[in-house]
């Protein structure tokens, strides 16, 4: 759709503006009424793109001089979001799943979510966090007499990747409303389990929403409380502080002072350790960068089924292009971004969990942590 | 402490801004454009083995590994790393070679094609890397805009000011792109005075921008930006003193890193 300027001359050319607008039924920006065109004086009216040619002929041939204000009214719209807080009334139908979400909405959430879905989800406690909030996820299960194997997602470690939130969210909407219809969903449902935890650093998700929106890490006070923060995807058990971690508590990368030495990294570790031999697939959900990345960060030392890793994923990233074109680069972390040690998903592996990913959603930069919301559902509908 | 091949991955990326901004302020530097690399084309070239080593595979040069890679080291570099080029040079430092395609953000189609040097000095980290880009071709003409985002700034009665570009849920309104391109254009050249193989930056947000009056042509902005560097995921202030004019180009006259809390 565009925005027209049009300045009618003459009486005559008045008329006939006057004319195309009540016809065509276009949308008078101003002045309000087609009655209060008059010569000499500003158009500026609203065209539908399929109207488009019909209008700018229609214009020349009567010679009426015009210009196009508003090449694409859509764009702007897109750009300039109102307010992004409503307050919406927490039902699933009414949820708005391409808005982001503070922590009490995410809460509220989870609990309409089994309400509305109780034949197929439950909510689990999983721990508590430094602060002492309750950590939950959702179990999406199908009833079934045979024992199914598990697949697990985590969102939103880093307190800053608003983006990784509102994927699990998303995600979660998706399999219920199509499990149904859908039959790769539907199939998908009859042989695993979905286990998804929408916010992992429920404090850092809160302090990025009232203190600091770059916050990444927890909120673990430190040297007598100067200093917070333990960055959870350096606190797993996996090599440990080894390498590409700070031992500094004020570095982003502070790996903690001991392996899981976090409730939050507990929380999530004891409960995947108690179900590994049935988790089939572990995936943990970051931005930004656009990548797939398989273990491991503390060594280049390929892991042990590093083909059927790579081949998984080189899937997933075609898959992906094929939605929008969004290209993922897909490898292990310490040959394509840099080294780490003690990441949840190195962990996971080591632990026996043969798919373990972290994906690294949109984009490469350009907004970065600070993704705006019109790209929540291209993100997310391209990552399903 | 460069490990060869993630730091060339993220080389091929920040060169993208290093070169672009480089090409921006060497030809000319008056647009404010926006482009982002569609994908880094490696030049097929091997490099030169070190002396006093038997001539090493070209991958195992690439990945600086001590010794020869694995099968399945082998195996996953070649679906991992379509290798760019590094040339290792005694006494002098590391030099990349890039083929880069560029895309304007704002208009998918439109595309030019690059190639750069980029020469990581040995030993002093004081120093930023050399950089050499040649663009084939030309970048989009954008003076119409250009001009009028520069009388519109010009004819304000009161000094510009904002803050949080983007805010919290990634918006910027329409009359702050401009200001945010420059902030973009301009932050590329600190982050090239600044850049190791073992930094990648880039532009997370403009905390408060502010315009100063100026008695000749430029206009004149005080940025306080905010730089996120991807290795060691900090979040670091950074001040810049950003002079642009639609024909004369980008100019920061002056740049200071920040304590880490100076934003707030």
């Amino acid at each position: 759709d565009q925005v027209f300027h049009i300045v009618p001359e003459t009486f005559q050319q008045v008329q006939h503006l006057q004319h195309l607008c009540s016809t065509l039924l276009l949308d008078l920006w101003k002045p309000q009424l087609p009655e209060d065109i008059w010569a000499g004086e500003d158009v500026h009216t609203r065209v539908p793109a399929s109207l488009v040619k019909e209008v700018k002929d229609s214009l020349d041939h009567h010679m009426i001089s015009y210009k196009v204000l508003i090449p694409d009214v859509q764009e702007l719209v897109d750009q300039s979001m109102p307010k992004e807080r409503n307050s919406h009334r927490q039902v699933p139908e009414g949820y708005v799943y391409t808005q982001y979400h503070p922590m009490e909405e995410i809460y509220q959430w989870m609990t309409q979510i089994q309400k509305s879905n109780s034949e197929l989800v439950t909510q689990h406690y999983l721990g508590k966090t430094v602060e002492n909030r309750t950590m939950y996820y959702l179990q999406i299960s199908q009833p079934s007499d045979k024992t199914k194997k598990i697949v697990w997602m985590d969102c939103g470690i880093h307190a800053r990747e608003w983006i990784s939130p509102a994927f699990c969210q998303w995600f979660v909407k998706e399999i219920l409303q199509n499990y149904k219809s859908d039959p790769t969903i539907s199939r998908f449902l009859q042989n695993l389990d979905l286990y998804v935890l929408p916010v992992l650093n429920i404090d850092g998700y809160i302090y990025s929403w009232e203190k600091d929106r770059l916050w990444r890490k927890n909120r673990s006070p430190h040297m007598n409380g100067t200093c917070y923060g333990t960055d959870l995807n350096r606190n797993f058990n996996s090599s440990w502080g080894s390498i590409g971690v700070s031992y500094n508590c004020s570095s982003e990368i502070f790996c903690g002072s001991g392996p899981e030495s976090e409730p939050e990294t507990r929380a999530v570790a004891q409960f995947i350790e108690s179900r590994k031999s049935d988790i089939l697939c572990y995936l943990t959900i970051h931005s930004y960068g656009q990548y797939i990345l398989t273990p491991y960060g503390s060594t280049t030392k390929p892991p042990s089924n590093s083909e059927e890793l790579m081949h998984v994923a080189e899937k997933a990233a075609a898959a992906l292009m094929g939605k929008y074109g969004t290209s993922y680069k897909v490898g292990s972390t310490s040959l394509i971004l840099y080294n780490n040690s003690g990441s949840s998903r190195d962990w996971a592996h080591m632990i026996g969990i043969p798919l373990s990913y972290t994906f690294e959603l949109r984009d490469k930069g350009t907004h970065g942590f600070l993704l705006p919301s019109y790209q929540i559902q291209p993100t997310c509908e391209e990552t399903m | 402490m460069a490990t060869g091949t993630s730091a060339l991955r993220r080389m091929e990326e920040q060169a993208l801004l290093v070169t672009v901004a480089l090409g921006l302020f060497v030809n000319g530097g008056a647009d404010l454009q926006q482009y982002a690399i569609r994908r880094a084309v490696s030049p097929l070239q091997d490099c030169a083995p070190r002396p006093a080593h038997p001539v090493q595979s070209r991958r195992r040069c690439l990945t600086n590994l001590p010794r020869e890679l694995t099968q399945e080291e082998d195996a996953l570099f070649l679906t991992t790393c379509p290798a760019p080029a590094l040339l290792d040079i005694d006494g002098v430092g590391r030099k990349y070679y890039l083929e880069l395609v560029l895309e304007d953000v704002l208009d998918k189609d439109s595309t030019v094609n690059c190639t750069a040097e980029v020469l990581y000095h040995l030993g002093n980290n004081n120093i930023a890397p050399d950089v050499q880009v040649t663009l084939e071709g030309e970048l989009k003409n954008t003076d119409e805009a250009d001009n009028i985002f520069y009388h519109r700034i010009k004819s304000l009665e009161k000094e510009l000011v904002a803050e949080n570009i983007p805010d919290s849920y990634g918006n910027v309104p329409p009359e702050m792109e401009p200001i945010r391109l420059l902030a973009w254009v301009a932050s590329g050249y600190v982050i090239w005075q600044n850049s190791t193989e073992n930094t990648k930056f880039q532009l997370a947000q403009i905390k408060h921008v502010k315009q100063v009056k100026r008695s000749d042509e430029y206009l004149e902005f005080d940025y306080m930006i905010l730089l996120h560097e991807m290795v060691s995921q900090e979040i670091i202030p950074w001040q810049m003193t950003v002079l642009w004019h639609p024909q004369h180009g980008v100019k920061v006259t002056q740049d200071n890193r920040q304590p880490k809390h100076a934003s707030e």
